[in-house]
């Protein structure tokens, strides 16, 4: 058994016992970044070098020498943060994000920076300016996205866990795609600070990892109130290791119907059927419920998110860092050119989707009504809490599919973020776990969606199933070309 | 609402955007597509209805404006593309 199999919570028992060292893992890492990245292609900046000198000097403590990978849209200081974009393909942060400080504070140690589709528009990493990541269960299929390079260095076992940011399920649909855990925090839980913009209202950072314990471990690490985040949630630390009980017998879960229905893949959605049929076994009271609010929610999400993305992206401007254009002679010469060469099709084609639905003769039709329609979503989710602690949907409409099917019709790719979406929209909690394979041996998640703060439900109701499951044991990436 | 050529031009000049002429027509119909999508919401009934701003109900948080000194000055200045003396530099404006 190579250590790179191990999840965190295996490596901190042998680290605590003096079985290993950190030198020991983070070898043991950099052998598998080696093997795999040349297939993969997760990482934008590979920092083994660094990890090396550093788990040297671990002295043990909880987490300290366990490596981990981050995404390339969290600052790091002294190290790139490009967003996968050639807008700051050179841009090293003169600071640490709130949650890159969080780690190093526990002294986890980062292997390197992974791979988004640009600015996390996207939902397969093809819209990366570098490259597109490959799923490591078919190197022929996307790994889903934006936390695309995210997912599959966890998959592949590059990395232990990872760092991802959703604003419209980009942690949940890649881990779904990729075989492994993803969740997305209550908006507020976790400090946004020294996290490249997208949609200000909706982006939050979360673990992608192999099981729901680290889950758990890195939600410990990362949650709680920063004062550089003034929407950051000011509430007495959890200690959410404590969730891990196997237990669902008091559990009411809501499963809406409409996200079995059009649009899902008929493989995913038995998988998902046969999960929930596992969750009444396991002594949950399941109802079936209604939310027809899912092609509402994602009309809704694509004008908001756009909308403040063009506000986020405003920065941009070839002045104080970034990307400036060789040719101007003006100064809207160096916003334009800088902006036009710098930013690929799809951050443009968002930026002009967000500043048509804010300019005037157009705000109140869309931005203001999609504002409006944001709030009946939030009561139908509210609705829907009165009676149920949790809800379970797929994560994705399908498995991961080919690279370059999608790429080029911008509309379908939306389609790709339909069961999550709305969890963004409502600023709730949302888990994608593995719950089997389709035909082909490709993974499917089942995503469960929690009240606000109730991260401690859902890693509950996901650690259950997960040790009933154990999809772990029995599905592996196979790597196939 | 139809997006005309017009429009999607002025939208790129607003972003401070050039689009080139052989890009027009695919922005264009990229935006026409999403929008007809879009439209979905204006099924919604939201009368009587308020707005959704964020995800969270915190209004005006307050914290004491106290001078912090940022540490690295130097690193962020390492990230200008074209600067003079510890400024920015940029071409004339007036």
């Amino acid at each position: 058994m190579e250590l790179y199999e191990l999840t965190v919570h295996e490596l901190m028992d042998k680290l605590n016992k003096n079985e290993i060292t950190s030198e020991d893992i983070v070898k043991s890492y950099t052998k598998r970044i080696e093997e795999k990245e040349k297939d993969i292609g997760a990482f934008v900046t590979i920092t083994t070098d660094e990890a090396l000198e550093k788990s040297k000097n671990v002295k043990n403590r909880n987490l300290a020498g366990i490596p981990i990978g981050i995404k390339d849209n969290l600052c790091t200081k002294g190290v790139k943060t490009t967003c996968s974009s050639k807008m700051l393909e050179n841009f090293v942060a003169p600071y640490n994000a709130t949650v890159v400080e969080k780690l190093e504070d526990e002294g986890i140690i980062s292997l390197g920076k992974l791979n988004m589709d640009e600015f996390a528009m996207g939902s397969s990493t093809e819209y990366s300016a570098f490259k597109t990541t490959k799923n490591p269960w078919n190197l022929n299929a996307v790994p889903g996205g934006s936390s695309g390079g995210s997912a599959a260095a966890v998959a592949s076992q590059m990395v232990p866990w990872a760092l991802g940011s959703d604003t419209g399920g980009s942690i949940r649909q890649p881990a779904s795609l990729c075989g492994v855990v993803g969740l997305k925090p209550t908006y507020g839980l976790v400090s946004r600070y020294g996290l490249v913009a997208f949609a200000s209202s909706l982006d939050q950072i979360g673990p992608i990892t192999k099981d729901v314990e680290d889950s758990a471990i890195l939600l410990n690490v990362i949650a709680g109130h920063d004062e550089k985040d003034s929407t950051s949630a000011n509430m007495p630390k959890k200690d959410y290791t404590k969730s891990l009980v196997k237990d669902v017998s008091k559990l009411k879960v809501g499963v809406p119907k409409e996200f079995l229905g059009e649009g899902i893949n008929e493989e995913v959605k038995q998988s998902v059927e046969e999960a929930i049929k596992k969750y009444k076994e396991l002594g949950a009271t399941v109802e079936e419920c209604t939310l027809d609010i899912a092609n509402e929610a994602l009309a809704t999400y694509y004008i908001i998110a756009c909308a403040e993305a063009s506000s986020n992206l405003g920065r941009f401007d070839g002045i104080r860092y970034g990307y400036r254009a060789k040719n101007f002679e003006t100064l809207k010469d160096i916003y334009k050119n800088s902006r036009s060469e710098g930013f690929g099709a799809e951050v443009k084609r968002r930026i002009i989707l967000g500043t048509y639905v804010l300019s005037s003769g157009y705000y109140d039709a869309y931005y203001k009504k999609a504002q409006k329609v944001r709030t009946v979503i939030k009561q139908e989710f509210e609705k829907l809490f009165e009676k149920y602690d949790l809800l379970i949907t797929p994560t994705s409409p399908t498995v991961a599919y080919k690279i370059g099917t999608k790429s080029n019709n911008p509309l379908e790719m939306y389609l790709a973020d339909l069961c999550t979406v709305s969890v963004n929209i409502a600023g709730l909690p949302g888990i994608s776990i593995p719950c089997g394979v389709d035909k082909k041996g490709m993974p499917i998640g089942l995503q469960l969606i929690g009240k606000p703060f109730g991260e401690e439900t859902l890693l509950q109701a996901a650690y259950t199933y997960e040790q009933e499951v154990k999809f772990r044991e029995k599905y592996k990436p196979q790597f196939k070309s | 609402m139809q997006v005309d050529r017009k429009e999607i031009l002025h939208i790129a000049n607003l972003a401070s955007l050039n689009i080139k002429e052989d890009e027009i027509e695919e922005y264009r119909k990229n935006l026409q597509d999403i929008l007809n999508f879009a439209n979905i919401v204006n099924s919604v009934n939201t009368d009587n209805i308020n707005e959704t701003i964020g995800s969270t109900n915190n209004v005006n948080v307050f914290r004491e404006d106290e001078i912090k000194e940022f540490e690295d000055k130097e690193l962020l200045l390492e990230n200008v593309p074209d600067k003079e003396n510890n400024m920015f530099k940029i071409p004339k404006v007036i």
